[in-house]
């Protein structure tokens, strides 16, 4: 493990500006560092770092077309290293999450690209909030993970490399870095463990959630119910760390048809709308097909792992206060509605 | 940098032919006049005209026909709308096959094969139908129960007429919805006519059609005796990747694109009734 006092900490970031892109939350949001930027405090940015692997929209290729004529260019441009720092454990385990569909064979080059050159360095949650639930899904905030693990205590950052590109990190910066004994990260963990039992979601479980519960929870009339609030405004799904659902689109320019990929949302209507018909015809059905991907379908995919980290920003951004947790709540087995 | 899976070729269409007053079949060749791709009966493909749109499309051919690759297609929208429109020689993208094909190899190997199909859904089991047909010898009979809106409206109406309907082993039972000049075959939905053809239950069937007539035509076989492991049908749902990662194609724990669009019905079963 390594340390720095935090007033020095321009001089790191300068050092990893050298050989890598660097981005840092700041206020509501990631942005590239700048001299004398700091990390915000905030414990979740509005929007998830998804963007970095899987952005709002992505060029993906072009076409030139005359005539009856049409021309393919492949407009992928290799990816420079670039380090995230500061994401949170919940934001680090949707990283995971979203490489078990991307990385899937065949795999997703424009993700996989990205995520190739990213290194997560991930940090502790000094102050967990009101909307958290990570530790439903056995996220522990208090170890973030990633290619390296960071924890601020008084004043210093403390940083565990996990993986090689970590290392590559911490040996590039070496110059600037102490070696530190773990004690006050351990005094550290032990105060957010604290936090976490004080939490008002600390008691929400998956019970009665996971692979193999669609014949139970497909047709619980509570859908209807909790469905009724729905604006149908895709807000959970675009700040959602884990929603992944894209869609293609063309767009004509005066030298022939850019391709691009955009976020969609299952929240939609024309998300599965045919010129043959429409599957999901009202709010009940796409909301339910929300939540029982999370909770059920992608679990039975994907090794019992469920599609939500509890980041809680969904919480904070429906406008109707519907969310995941009030659907846990009410259909799940022990959770008090 | 490998080829993204997204990233189609490019194809020309050779030959254009009507099928129907709003179906077409498009002949589909690599620009230097090959089969884009090898398929199995059964599995779909990606075409698109850049600034049209891209969708998914039943490939009609099969396997067994080394020259070209075929696509029925109806009007209906906008990209369907667009290739109608199309004279031969435009260019195209394409990519795939996708999907898990019909298991003419296995499962159908050495039965009695009962093929139902309502208006367009003949074009996905074209493919499985002359690909039976090329393998004769490997499949018990063959009949064919197909019904459309009207006698012009039926699909491969020369190739049924003329070649199918004449082989030995093999039933061909043509219907339409309603009376018509110069039409003096049967009359009637195909739910009912199957059951009034009244087939015995130890064939294993493909279904395809509208959902309407698959529901209908399902509960008469059942009825008849057939068992869900005996039915098979190819579905249908909007799909933007073809390789299970958009998510619009997901019924349950499946996605249409990669899991389908063939299914058992006893697999069906297993899915939301969200299709």
């Amino acid at each position: 493990m390594y340390k720095i006092r935090m007033d020095k900490i321009d001089g790191l970031f300068e050092k990893l500006c050298e050989r890598y892109d660097l981005f840092l939350p700041v206020g509501d949001s990631y942005k590239k560092y700048e001299k004398g930027d700091k990390p915000g405090e905030k414990t979740n940015t509005v929007r998830s770092p998804k963007d970095f692997f899987f952005p709002q929209t992505e060029d993906i290729m072009k076409f030139r077309t005359e005539g009856k004529k049409t021309e393919l260019t492949d407009i992928r441009v290799g990816k420079d290293d670039f380090i995230i720092f500061g994401a949170r454990a919940c934001d680090t385990k949707s990283f995971d999450i979203l490489d078990r569909v991307f990385l899937s064979p065949p795999a997703d080059t424009y993700y996989k690209d990205k995520r190739e050159h990213g290194v997560i360095i991930s940090a502790a949650c000094s102050r967990p909030s009101e909307t958290c639930f990570c530790k439903t899904y056995g996220i522990d905030p208090a170890e973030p993970g990633g290619d390296i693990s960071a924890w601020t205590v008084n004043g210093t950052l403390y940083l565990q490399p996990n993986t090689e590109k970590g290392r590559a990190v911490t040996d590039a910066a070496s110059g600037l870095l102490s070696e530190a004994d773990g004690n006050e990260v351990e005094e550290e963990k032990e105060r957010i463990k604290k936090i976490l039992d004080r939490l008002p979601l600390r008691d929400l479980t998956t019970d009665g959630f996971g692979a193999g519960k669609t014949k139970e929870l497909f047709d619980k009339k509570e859908w209807e119910r909790l469905s009724e609030m729905c604006l149908g405004c895709g807000t959970c799904t675009f700040v959602c760390p884990t929603c992944q659902c894209y869609d293609i689109k063309d767009c004509k320019t005066n030298k022939g048809v850019l391709r691009y990929r955009c976020w969609d949302s299952c929240m939609y209507s024309d998300f599965t709308k045919m010129s043959a018909g429409q599957p999901r015809h009202t709010r009940k059905e796409r909301f339910r097909q929300r939540f029982m991907h999370k909770l059920v379908y992608f679990p039975e995919n994907n090794d019992g792992e469920f599609g939500c980290v509890g980041c809680g920003r969904c919480l904070v951004s429906c406008p109707v206060s519907m969310n995941i947790v009030k659907v846990m709540k009410t259909l799940g087995g022990k959770n008090d509605a | 940098m490998t080829r993204d899976e997204l990233m189609p070729q490019t194809a020309v269409i050779t030959d254009i032919r009507v099928e129907t007053p709003d179906v077409k079949t498009f002949t589909v060749l690599t620009p230097d006049g090959k089969k884009p791709f090898m398929h199995k009966p059964g599995q779909c493909a990606m075409l698109s005209v850049p600034g049209e749109g891209e969708a998914m499309f039943s490939i009609t051919s099969s396997p067994t026909d080394e020259e070209k690759t075929e696509f029925s297609i109806k009007r209906v929208g906008g990209l369907t709308g667009y290739l109608h429109d199309c004279e031969a020689g435009q260019m195209i993208t394409v990519r795939g096959p996708y999907g898990r094909p019909f298991p003419v190899d296995t499962e159908f190997r050495g039965k009695d094969l009962l093929f139902i199909a309502g208006g367009i859904g003949l074009a996905p089991l074209r493919s499985v139908i002359n690909y039976c047909r090329d393998n004769r010898d490997c499949y018990g009979r063959i009949d064919i129960v197909y019904g459309g809106r009207s006698k012009d409206d039926l699909v491969f109406y020369k190739e049924i007429t003329e070649k199918w309907q004449n082989e030995k082993d093999t039933g061909v039972y043509l219907t339409t919805d309603k009376e018509q000049d110069g039409w003096d075959g049967h009359v009637g939905f195909v739910p009912g006519f199957v059951k009034e053809l009244g087939f015995d239950s130890g064939r294993t069937a493909i279904v395809c059609g509208p959902p309407v007539m698959i529901k209908f035509t399902v509960s008469n076989l059942l009825d008849m005796g057939f068992d869900k492991t005996q039915i098979y049908t190819t579905m249908e749902m909007k799909m933007k990747c073809g390789i299970g990662k958009c998510g619009r194609c997901n019924i349950g724990s499946k996605y249409v694109c990669k899991d389908g669009p063939v299914f058992r019905f006893d697999e069906l079963d297993e899915l939301p009734d969200e299709y």
